[in-house]
């Protein structure tokens, strides 16, 4: 680990300010990520501020029945906050589905959002390749080991995931994320939050490197009795996704009102099909209909020689999301 | 009161839970500096330049060894890097060390020097490398073996079944990394290392260094696993022992998780030819198991698959055949049931493919092609109660009451699966040396070099000590791991119980005869002027055989003759006529799993397994044993892939979130039970080492159970779930 520069910040103007007057700074919150990354020399900060004393910690409602989930709020606390699961039990599977009981003490709901790709040759700076780690030395992985890597969305210069399960049910959620920085503060819709990687992959989301994250806001919600996370992985527990779906139907008796699902696992960010949520609106919750969405859902996938099978992995992962989330078609 | 076989719990259980149980890396050792390893990121070729000047010059930097730096060493080989050449052979090969005073400074130094390479092109391709294979042996035995003419055999076959079965590079983990605390005083080395073999760590620094053995002392008292990484010597040990000289302070260096990705041995990648011919009736009438594996290019270790098929059926001919194919990647090595864990993979699947095909359960064809006797040799077994072990295990498991029919069984919406297979391991001992000695105090020390991996070492020589000596194992302390005891052999191949055992067995005897002649003859002693055969020794006395008043205890006799410990030693030889008995365990495992029919996923809801490994000396040590080796045989089935990248030579998923082994959400029910039938042929306990037998026979259970399941059988572990999706 490089030598750095630890402040701690007491108001988030402080912690704004500090990011803004120095090189290469970065917010520290949960740390699950950030320092892992450190002690491998992936991330090289100079200046670490400490943003845990920052009073964002607090879920608490808003006045047009969403939910505010303050940045530094764990994801433990989150998943398990009497409202969440309440009314975004969707939210709550994703995240209790991911990492750890110890990770997910500690991780907090912006350094959720903030957590870096899995792939091998990001994270292992033996690796003479990574344009998103070290831009314009290539991809490892498009010639390499690339079970895990995306199949939506990609470039020629990076083919990594989001690992973030959380992230994949704010999306189905159309969550917004409220960050401040020096010019004030912003909301951007989750949609927008995470990039593709194009031609520039070291950059993950649209947030500036002086914009603090404050609060994910969650819109009023028709779903929470008809939503389901799934996840397919390799093993039970403490494990990235191979394919993970959060499916979330508004229905009307059989028929679905409205229906939103996004993937995991197979793109530089949580994957929403338009196409896919489209088939469903007015339809009859059915297995047909569910196969048909699930179907306009993988159209363009591009593969790579490990991972073909995410293709028939994440559509079949949408039929049986969506089955259950309609409450057990298949 | 025999303790034998009685569930004991572990004796260093305590010192482990409440952290007092001191491992390699935590002895605190003043004045000591920290050492850590630089590593190529190149799998091939030559280092240019090794540019150190900016560690060098980060404060807190004792010393930076490298192949332009580093003294030589009269031992050096090329199987160990230990900076003698600028020679690169494989991704993450050690070129340098950092020392510094600190743990963090010699890590951030560490990632300072910069290295340049000329690379030359890597040999990765494990397929294209078939052609120039050639053959190898494993512990001295050869690895091509025949008998019978298979040929003939396969075309009098009226059935015939010609597979190809994979495995992949799997690694070790422990728990606790390899580590080495090393101390020089004058040309006296002293080393704490996690290590499963003190006493071959010992002899190759001796060698390594030009010093005699007797100046290095290994201790090793505790080790967090092992599995067979730890008991070959790697070059970090050495290197551990070069720097503390050149800094003339001790040193410690301990390999981070990633580290232990290369340098350290692995299992190496198998590709593996069975070719069954059978009559009708189930009778084979010939077993060819072709085996390619892995090796490196600085060293042959060969993976042994096709031993198992040497002494598992009755079978007339048979042609076992291994080659190895040398590729720019770290030495493989022993890994718990090495060549058996895969071999029975592939075998016991392959008998699995066969019972279809003949529509004979796959149960009966084992019976139908049981052997009483060494297959090969003809020569009878120490002990041998597999078909009890079958009958056991299918009862306990239900097996009768399965519908052989693929697909034909269901949770609700899951797929169920029965899946069985044999299991073997051999039943090895070698010549090992113990001590016991009466304390002053009224405890008993039982001591022997062997070591304890987590197995219950400690455990089962107190166990014997108190059965031999017929006293409470409250009152007696094992010692182990330290190369001033008693020579033993190193803890692997499931040795280490019929080796050492005898050993520990005849000191207690010896001392304790030691003890009775003393007390005889002493004037002061109640025994004074018996013979030796009417004392006997009890709860800690002795006392005249018919009259039990006329006693005393062992302390009070030592009291009396200056303090001083009575001791005997002991050296258990191997049988004479062991040579005339083909040694091995064996074990039935039958497998249930639920499959998700659309998204592949499996879990391994049941398994029950029976073993005969002759007496379990410790009911409890043992059940852990086997459960142990059924997790990882699970993991071997379904989990666990070492993901080489084909341009590098790099592991990708060198750490152990993306390197997967189960969790425990992963793991259903596990029943096992031991026939225990005492194997005194062997070693006069009867009890044959149960370290490996777990894992062998798990694999193909497992994928024999998800074939049942759902009527695909993949043939190339591990079986994930993107292989049942298409």
């Amino acid at each position: 680990m490089n030598p750095f520069e630890y402040i701690r910040a007491e108001r988030p103007e402080t912690a704004i300010d500090a990011v803004f007057n120095s090189q290469n700074a970065k917010f520290l919150a949960g740390g699950t990520n950030l320092i892992d990354l450190m002690k491998d020399g992936v991330e090289q900060p100079g200046r670490l501020i400490d943003i845990n004393r920052l009073p964002l910690k607090a879920i608490e409602p808003m006045p047009d029945g969403g939910l505010r989930l303050g940045a530094l709020a764990r994801n433990t606390d989150t998943a398990n906050h009497p409202l969440v699961r309440s009314d975004y039990p969707l939210l709550s599977r994703a995240i209790l589905s991911g990492a750890s009981p110890q990770l997910r003490n500690l991780a907090t709901n912006g350094g959720n959002l903030l957590q870096r790709t899995r792939c091998f040759y990001f994270m292992d700076t033996g690796f003479p390749q990574c344009n998103k780690r070290k831009p314009g030395s290539g991809c490892g992985a498009i010639g390499g080991v690339n079970r895990i890597h995306a199949i939506f969305g990609a470039s020629d210069q990076c083919i990594a995931t989001h690992p973030s399960d959380m992230c994949v049910a704010l999306a189905a959620l159309d969550a917004t994320i409220r960050v401040r920085g020096p010019k004030g503060d912003r909301a951007i819709p989750i949609g927008e939050f995470h990039r593709l990687p194009g031609n520039t992959p070291q950059i993950d989301t649209n947030l500036q490197p002086d914009e603090l994250i404050l609060s994910i806001d969650l819109p009023k919600s028709n779903f929470a009795q008809h939503s389901h996370y799934l996840k397919v992985r390799d093993r039970a527990s403490y494990e990235f996704a191979l394919v993970s779906v959060a499916a979330a139907l508004e229905m009307d008796g059989d028929s679905i009102r409205n229906a939103r699902f996004a993937m995991g696992g197979v793109a530089h960010k949580p994957w929403r099909s338009p196409e896919g949520e489209r088939e469903l609106a007015g339809q009859q919750a059915t297995l047909a209909a569910f196969e048909r969405a699930a179907t306009r859902s993988v159209e363009g996938a591009r593969t790579y020689r490990d991972n073909a099978f995410k293709v028939e992995m994440a559509k079949r992962s949408v039929v049986r999301a969506l089955s259950l989330a309609a409450g057990g078609v298949a | 009161m025999s303790t034998l076989g009685s569930p004991l719990t572990r004796v260093d259980g305590p010192l482990k839970v409440t952290g007092k149980a001191e491992y390699a890396a935590e002895f605190k050792v003043p004045n000591v500096a920290h050492a850590v390893i630089v590593e190529s990121t190149v799998p091939k070729g030559r280092i240019t330049t090794i540019d150190t000047r900016r560690a060098e010059n980060q404060p807190g930097v004792l010393a930076v060894l490298t192949p332009d730096n580093a003294p030589k060493l009269p031992g050096a080989e090329k199987r160990v890097s230990v900076l003698q050449d600028r020679e690169i052979y494989y991704n993450r090969q050690p070129i340098a060390v950092v020392v510094a005073e600190n743990l963090h400074t010699a890590y951030y130094a560490a990632s300072l020097v910069d290295v340049r390479y000329d690379t030359s092109a890597p040999k990765l391709d494990f397929m294209a490398g078939f052609p120039t294979s050639y053959p190898g042996s494993h512990n001295n035995e050869p690895g091509d073996l025949s008998w019978g003419d298979t040929n003939a055999g396969l075309s009098q076959a009226q059935t015939k079944l010609d597979r190809i079965y994979t495995t992949p590079i799997e690694h070790h983990n422990p728990m606790e990394p390899h580590a080495t605390l090393a101390q020089w005083d004058g040309d006296r080395l002293t080393l704490h290392d996690a290590t499963q073999n003190v006493f071959g760590v010992k002899r190759y620094l001796a060698k390594m260094f030009g010093i005699p053995d007797d100046n290095v002392r290994v201790m090793s008292f505790f080790i967090g696993g092992a599995f067979g990484c730890k008991g070959q010597i790697w070059s970090h040990v050495i290197l551990a022992a070069m720097a503390a000289r050149q800094v003339k302070r001790p040193v410690k260096l301990v390999l981070e998780r990633p580290q232990m990705f290369g340098p350290v041995g692995a299992r190496p990648r198998t590709y593996q030819q069975i070719t069954l011919g059978a009559m009708r009736d189930g009778k084979l009438t010939a077993i060819r198991h072709d085996v390619h594996a892995h090796t490196s290019v600085i060293e042959d270790y060969l993976e042994s698959s096709a031993f198992p098929t040497r002494v598992m059926y009755n079978c007339p001919n048979v042609t076992t055949v291994h080659r190895l194919v040398p590729l720019n990647l770290g030495t493989p090595t022993y890994m718990r049931a090495p060549g058996v864990a895969t071999g029975t993979y592939a075998l016991e699947v392959a008998m699995d493919e066969l019972a279809y095909e003949l529509k004979i359960d796959p149960l009966e064809l084992r019976l139908i092609n049981y052997t009483d006797v060494d297959p090969h040799t003809k020569k009878p077994f120490t002990e041998k109660s597999l078909r009890q072990c079958y009958e056991r295990a299918a009862d306990r498991f239900g097996w009768s009451k399965r519908n052989p029919e693929p697909r034909s069984m269901r949770n609700g919406a899951q797929l169920v699966g029965w899946g069985m297979a044999t299991e073997t391991y051999p039943g090895t001992r070698n010549v090992a040396s113990a001590l016991v000695r009466f304390l002053p105090n009224g405890r008993v020390l039982v001591a022997s070099g062997t070591e304890d991996i987590g197995t219950g070492m400690y455990t089962i020589m107190t166990q014997v000590t108190a059965d031999a000596l017929q006293i409470s194992p409250s009152l007696i302390d094992a010692k182990i791991g330290d190369t001033t005891l008693p020579q033993a052999p190193l803890a692997a191949g499931s040795m280490s119980t019929a080796s050492v055992m005898p050993a520990v067995q005849r000191a207690a005897f010896a001392a304790r005869n030691r003890l009775i002649s003393l007390a005889v003859e002493d004037p002061d002693s109640p025994m004074h002027g018996l013979t030796t055969a009417q004392v006997e020794f009890k709860d800690g006395k002795l006392a005249h055989k018919s009259n039990a008043g006329r006693s005393e205890t062992f302390a009070a006799l030592i009291a009396r003759h200056g303090n001083q410990p009575v001791e005997g030693t002991a050296h258990a030889e191997l049988p004479k006529d062991l040579d005339e008995y083909s040694r091995h365990s064996f074990g039935a495992i039958f497998a249930e799993v639920n499959v998700d029919p659309q998204l592949g996923m499996v879990r391994v809801r049941r398994i029950v397994a029976v073993y005969d490994v002759g007496k379990v000396l410790n009911a409890k040590t043992a059940r852990s044993q086997f459960i142990g080796g059924i997790v990882w045989g699970i993991s071997l089935a379904l989990q666990e892939d070492t993901y080489v990248d084909e341009h590098t030579g790099r592991i990708a998923n060198a750490n152990l979130a993306d390197y997967h082994v189960p969790v425990n959400a992963d793991i259903g029910e596990i029943d096992v039970s031991a026939i225990d039938i005492p194997d005194p042929k062997l070693d006069p306990l009867g009890a044959r080492g149960i370290g490996e037998i777990g894992i062998t026979g798990t694999g193909a259970a497992v994928a024999n159970a998800i074939f049942h399941a759902t009527g695909k059988r993949v043939r190339d572990l591990p079986i994930t779930p993107d292989k049942l999706l298409v």
